[in-house]
C-alpha cells in the first residue's frame, strides 16, 4: 500500500512529529521498562536500556496488595457510573437540545459551574453523609460520586451532539405521530451514536482515573487502582521497580482501551465547537 | 406534546445535581460558622465569622490564591499553544501518522496518581531520575525539582497530561477546516503565516474556548498531583487553594476553618464561571 502526499514527501514534518511523539511518550515507555527491572537495575547509573526482564516486581505487587480486587473495583465503578450517568444525562440533554428555552444555556452553565467547586470543599459533608448512611468504603458511594461529578460534562457533550440533528427530520417524525421514545430510539440514537459513544468513553476514562474521592472515601474494601497507587507513594517511594509494576498494571487497561477507541473518542470530542 | 415533558426529562439530572450541590453547601455554611475541630469533640459553638477571618489572614492564603491562578494560567497557555502547534503538525498525512497520534494522546489516559509518582521519582529525582541524567549529559548540575521548582514541577506534570487532550480537540476541529478555502488562499499568494492567522486560528477559536473552559474546570481544584508529590511544599510554595483547604481539614483537623475556605473557593469558582459564560457561553448555542 502506498500513500501519496499532496505536497511531496514530508521529511521535516515526519521527523518532528515522530520526535515530539516519542518525547511525550517517553515517560510511559520508561515506566514500562522499569516495571520489568530489578530494584537495583531500576536505579542504576547510567540508566539501563537493555537488561534481562524479570516479572518479580509484578509478583510482589500482587502478593503485597490484592491487585485484582482493586482492578475489579475500578472496572465496576467506572462502568456503572458511566452507564448510570448516560441514563440520567441523555434525557436532560435531549430536553435541552430539542425544547430549548431562554434558560437552557443558564442551566447548562450552572451544571458546569458545580464542577468547578473544589471537591475538597465538599469532602467533610460527603464524608459525614457516607458515614451516616453506612456507605463509607463501599462501591455504591463511589459510583454515586463518580456519576454526579461526571454528569455536567456528560450533559454538555450529549447536548452538543443532539443539537446537530436537523430539526426538519424531527418535525417529520413528529408529524407521523411518533412518540418521544420512538423518536429517540429510531432517529436520534442512530444519528448521534458517535457523540454518545465518545461521551461514554471520556467519562469511563475520567472515572477510572478519578483519585480524590477514591483516596478519601475508601480504604481496604472499595479502593480503586488510583487509590492503590497512592499507597506506593511515600514509604516505598524508592522501590521504583515495584512502583512501576503497580502503575503499569493500573494504567495499562485504560491506555490500551484508549488506543483502540481513539477514533471513536475523537469524533465526538467537539463540545459543540465544530460546526 | 405537553409542556411538562421537557421538564420531566430534565428532572433527574437537575435534581441530583442540585442536591449534590446544595446539601454539602448547606452543611459547609453551617460548619463555617461554628467551632468544629475533629480533635476537640463536644459542643459546636457558634463563632460567627471568626473562621473566615482566620482562613483569610492565614499567611498561606494569598500565596495559595496566587498559585492556584498561576498553575491554571500556565497550564492553559502551555497546552493551548503547544496543542495547536502539535495538532497542525500531525494533521497532514505523513508516514506513521496513526502511531504518532496514539503515542501523543497516551498521557491523557494516565491517572493523576501515577502521573505524579512517575514524574516525581523516575523523571525528576535529582540523583537517579532521567532528567538528572540528561542534565549530566549536557554537563549541567541536575535540578532538585521538588525542592527548588515545586510549582513548576506540578505545572510540567499537568501540562504533560492535558496537552494530549487539547491536541485531540484541535485535531477534531482541524478536520472540518475548509481545504478549498486554504487552497484558494494559497493561490492568492497568502503565505503559511497568513493562512494560519486569518483562516486556521479563527476556525480553531471555538475549540480553544472549549479547551480553556474544560481545563479550568479540572485545574481549579487540582489535588492528587500536589498531594502525591510536593505535599504543598516546601513551605507553601506549591500549595493551591484546594490543597490549603485539605490541609486545614485533615492535617489541622479544623473543619470550621476548612469550611470557610471551601466557601471562599465556591465564590472564586462562581466568579470564574461568570467569566467563562461571558467568554465561551455564546459558543454553546
Amino acid at each position: 500500500m502506498s500513500t501519496t502526499y499532496p505536497n511531496g514527501f514530508p521529511y521535516v514534518r515526519t521527523f518532528f512529529a515522530w520526535a515530539i511523539a516519542l518525547l511525550l511518550f517517553f515517560p510511559l515507555l520508561w515506566l514500562g521498562l522499569t516495571a520489568f527491572k530489578t530494584e537495583m537495575q531500576a536505579i542504576a547509573v547510567p540508566p539501563q536500556l537493555f537488561f534481562t526482564p524479570t516479572l518479580s516486581s509484578f509478583v510482589e505487587v500482587q502478593q503485597r496488595s490484592d491487585y485484582l480486587l482493586y482492578a475489579k473495583n475500578s472496572l465496576i465503578t467506572s462502568l456503572v457510573s458511566t452507564i448510570l450517568g448516560l441514563m440520567i444525562a441523555a434525557p436532560a440533554a435531549y430536553s435541552m437540545a430539542f425544547f430549548r428555552t431562554k434558560r437552557t444555556r443558564d442551566i447548562l452553565m450552572w451544571m458546569l459551574s458545580t464542577k468547578m467547586m473544589p471537591a475538597v470543599g465538599a469532602l467533610v459533608p460527603v464524608y459525614v453523609m457516607a458515614q451516616t448512611t453506612g456507605l463509607l468504603d463501599s462501591l455504591p458511594a463511589l459510583i454515586i460520586v463518580f456519576t454526579l461529578s461526571n454528569l455536567p460534562i456528560m450533559v454538555w457533550m450529549l447536548y452538543s451532539a443532539f443539537k446537530e440533528v436537523p430539526n426538519d427530520i424531527l418535525e417529520a417524525v413528529r408529524l407521523d405521530g411518533a412518540t418521544v421514545w420512538d423518536e429517540f430510539r429510531h432517529v436520534i440514537l442512530p444519528l448521534t451514536m458517535g457523540g454518545i459513544a465518545s461521551t461514554g468513553l471520556l467519562c469511563l476514562v475520567l472515572a477510572w482515573n478519578e483519585a480524590f474521592w477514591s483516596l478519601n472515601l475508601t480504604s481496604a474494601n472499595a479502593g480503586t487502582l488510583a487509590a492503590l497507587i497512592a499507597s506506593y507513594s511515600s514509604p516505598e517511594g524508592l522501590f521504583w521497580a515495584k512502583l512501576s509494576a503497580a502503575s503499569l498494571l493500573a494504567i495499562a487497561p485504560i491506555i490500551v482501551f484508549g488506543w483502540f477507541s481513539q477514533k471513536q473518542l475523537v469524533q465526538g470530542l467537539t463540545f459543540g465547537a465544530v460546526k | 406534546m405537553t409542556r411538562l415533558l421537557p421538564r420531566a426529562l430534565m428532572a433527574p439530572a437537575v435534581t441530583t445535581l442540585f442536591l449534590w450541590m446544595i446539601v454539602p453547601l448547606a452543611m459547609t455554611i453551617w460548619f463555617s460558622l461554628v467551632h468544629y475541630n475533629l480533635m476537640q469533640p463536644g459542643e459546636k459553638t457558634f463563632v460567627g465569622l471568626e473562621n473566615f477571618h482566620y482562613f483569610i489572614t492565614d499567611p498561606d492564603f494569598w500565596p495559595a490564591v496566587l498559585q492556584t491562578l498561576e498553575l491554571l494560567g500556565a497550564v492553559i497557555v502551555i497546552t493551548v499553544v503547544l496543542g495547536v502547534g502539535l495538532a497542525l503538525l500531525v494533521n497532514e498525512p505523513f508516514p506513521g501518522q496513526g502511531i504518532v497520534r496514539v503515542l501523543l494522546i497516551s498521557p491523557f489516559f494516565v491517572m493523576p496518581t501515577v502521573n505524579a509518582l512517575l514524574w516525581k521519582h523516575m523523571m525528576m529525582n535529582p540523583i537517579y531520575g532521567v532528567l538528572a541524567h540528561v542534565w549530566h549529559f549536557f554537563g549541567a548540575t541536575p535540578v532538585d525539582w521538588m525542592t527548588d521548582l515545586p510549582l513548576a514541577s506540578v505545572i510540567l506534570m499537568l501540562s504533560w497530561q492535558w496537552l494530549p487532550f487539547a491536541c485531540l480537540i484541535f485535531i477534531t476541529s482541524l478536520q472540518s477546516l475548509d481545504r478549498e478555502q486554504m487552497e484558494a488562499a494559497r493561490m492568492d499568494g497568502a503565505n503559511a503565516l497568513h493562512q494560519f492567522w486569518y483562516l486556521t486560528l479563527p476556525h480553531l477559536g471555538r475549540s480553544i474556548a472549549v479547551v480553556v473552559m474544560i481545563e479550568m474546570i479540572f485545574l481549579m481544584s487540582v489535588f492528587a498531583e500536589i498531594f502525591t508529590t510536593t505535599g504543598g511544599g516546601p513551605g507553601n510554595e506549591s500549595t493551591n487553594l484546594a490543597f490549603l483547604i485539605f490541609k486545614q481539614a485533615l492535617m489541622n483537623f479544623d473543619v470550621g476553618v476548612a469550611s470557610a475556605g471551601a466557601l471562599f473557593a465556591v465564590v472564586l469558582a462562581n466568579i470564574a464561571a461568570v467569566f467563562l459564560i461571558r467568554m465561551v457561553g455564546k459558543n454553546l448555542d
